[in-house]
């Protein structure tokens, strides 16, 4: 079997001019097509695209006096965005969730780099082990985490020490570092073991040192599983609000903090909406700079 | 260096594991304390079954991961058959990934807002509904790498021989994806059992899944007995990625015998 094509030609070819048989066929492709699709995509036209515009179009509306929603076009919401009181809330998420990138990136390289370095019959065994407690329940990890950092935990036990790790912008930090390393570690791999070994070698052999090499071959060439796997720990952590509730002891805010609290405890959707859509501005602005460094790459 | 790269990764192994590890051996601590460990007991595994809150919470994670295991597998299934062979949109394959992509709390509030707007009653089937947005994503993606590599002269065959596309595919292309369906069909109901921001905006003021039990249980004071109910989900978490990890291998292997 080659892998050049994995679907089948269009049956037919040329539609034939009297319209018999291949027209017939393509009908039943046709058919075939709407029967497979039809479901699939009506389920996500309806539970993912009307919800989507739902939370573009109430950002844009009043919220009513008891809590309802006034179809009104109004722009107050996203002049309460620039409120420094929510502005300084957004900045501060935007800044917990570089932290926890980047330490994941100077975590994640190194490991992915040693797995694509493993035996081939390790490396599966590996990966599934960095994807394992991501697949766990998210809740059950972040109680590990306050087992441990808490007071009495078992680092102080350990330490000898009375250290305050619970409650903190680290604790945020290391929950969203626990929660999402392994989704950087994933797309580094993939393209650590994309590398032509050759091209290290032939770096090496002209004389370059381990790290010259890294800096000027191996690193540029994977930029693009950097850039991704980036984007997969700072998405989810920007908008993370259970992180920062357990583990932040809701001292320090996040987005999704306010995002909970309008939609949750005060009903006000138009003003949950317009920070939510903070959240798709971020996600957007990461996927146009990936698109820009995968074309330079 | 030669051994010293693999450093790295046992740190991350050990940063990632001994919070688990930690939770697992307090589960089986005789006292009361969550932090210091007395001795060995199942006492807390006992207090577990004769706490009503966590077993209604169980009941219906289980409701919902089930319900959302049938719907997301065979809605990603179909979707996954349709993408690979009867589409070349790369908008629609991006439109069927968007789930999977896209951060939980906007799924959660956009949901929540069309169940307002729309006046669904919050319970265990909108959670299921929005349960299976992301699932099938996940599903369609899992079918779908199978199906790249399934033979395709197969099913050409079935059709040149006159057989439909729908017992073409009952009879040729089913057969092939099972592995990847069931591999599919497990990590769906593994990510619905964990989830819970989607569920906690979407499942209202009435019912309550085992991760929004525990999450309340966390906002008023560590319980040992969370220990216990973390230990099983973990188990229950383990045992089906790596059954699903053993399927796709099953389906590699007997790919590579052909």
């Amino acid at each position: 079997m080659t892998s050049t094509s994995t679907r089948p030609a269009p049956p037919g070819g040329r539609p034939g001019p009297a319209g018999g048989a291949p027209a017939a066929a393509r009908r039943s492709r046709r058919l075939a097509a709407s029967a497979f699709l039809g479901p699939g995509l009506t389920y996500l036209l309806v539970f993912l695209l009307i919800p989507l515009a739902l939370v573009f179009a109430h950002s844009v509306f009043r919220r009513g006096r008891f809590g309802g929603v006034v179809y009104e076009f109004t722009t107050e919401n996203f002049t309460r965005l620039i409120d420094p009181l929510y502005l300084g809330v957004v900045v501060d998420s935007l800044k917990l969730a570089t932290i926890a990138t980047v330490i994941a990136l100077l975590v994640g390289y190194p490991t992915a780099y040693a797995i694509a370095h493993l035996p081939p019959r390790w490396k599966t065994v590996a990966l599934v082990a960095i994807v394992l407690p991501f697949l766990t329940s998210f809740i059950i990890r972040m109680f590990a985490l306050i087992i441990l950092m808490s007071g009495p935990g078992l680092i102080n036990r350990l330490l000898g020490a009375e250290l305050e790790m619970l409650y903190t912008d680290g604790a945020i930090v290391t929950g969203l570092l626990y929660a999402y390393l392994p989704l950087m570690v994933l797309p580094l791999y993939s393209a650590i073991e994309r590398l032509d070994p050759q091209l290290r070698e032939a770096s090496a052999n002209l004389g370059a040192s381990a790290f010259t090499t890294f800096r000027r071959v191996t690193f540029p060439l994977t930029l693009p599983g950097v850039m991704t796997g980036c984007m997969f720990v700072f998405v989810p952590s920007f908008g993370n609000f259970a992180v920062p509730e357990l583990l932040g002891g809701g001292k320090s805010l996040m987005v999704g903090n306010l995002v909970q609290t309008a939609f949750l405890r005060e009903r006000d959707y138009p003003f949950g909406s317009a920070l939510a859509l903070t959240l798709i501005a971020v996600l957007l602005v990461l996927l146009v700079v990936q698109a820009k460094a995968a074309r330079h790459g | 260096m030669g051994k010293l790269r693999f450093v790295p990764l046992w740190l991350t192994y050990a940063f990632l594991y001994v919070p688990i590890l930690v939770v697992v051996a307090m589960s089986f601590n005789a006292g009361t304390s969550p932090y210091v460990f007395e001795g060995f007991s199942l006492k807390w595994y006992g207090e577990l079954a004769g706490n009503a809150r966590i077993g209604e919470g169980l009941v219906n994670t289980l409701v919902v991961a089930a319900g959302t295991t049938v719907l997301a597998t065979v809605l990603g299934t179909l979707l996954a058959v349709g993408l690979a062979r009867y589409s070349r949109s790369r908008l629609l394959d991006a439109v069927s990934l968007m789930p999977a992509v896209l951060p939980d709390l906007i799924i959660a509030i956009g949901l929540l807002m069309l169940y307002t707007v729309v006046e669904f009653t919050l319970g265990l089937w909108s959670v299921t509904i929005a349960h299976t947005v992301f699932a099938m994503a996940f599903v369609a993606a899992v079918v779908r790498t199978r199906l790249t590599h399934a033979d395709t002269s197969l099913e050409e065959a079935s059709r040149d021989l006159g057989a439909g596309a729908v017992r073409t595919f009952v009879r040729i292309t089913l057969p092939q994806l099972l592995p990847g369906i069931v591999a599919g069909a497990l990590l769906a109901f593994t990510l619905s059992v964990d989830e819970f921001v989607i569920a906690f905006f979407t499942i209202g003021p009435t019912e309550q899944t085992l991760p929004i039990v525990i999450y309340s249980m966390l906002r008023v004071g560590v319980k040992p007995e969370v220990n216990a109910l973390a230990s099983i989900m973990l188990l229950v978490s383990f045992t089906a990625v790596i059954a699903g990890q053993r399927l796709t291998k099953i389906g590699e292997s007997r790919r590579a015998h052909d």
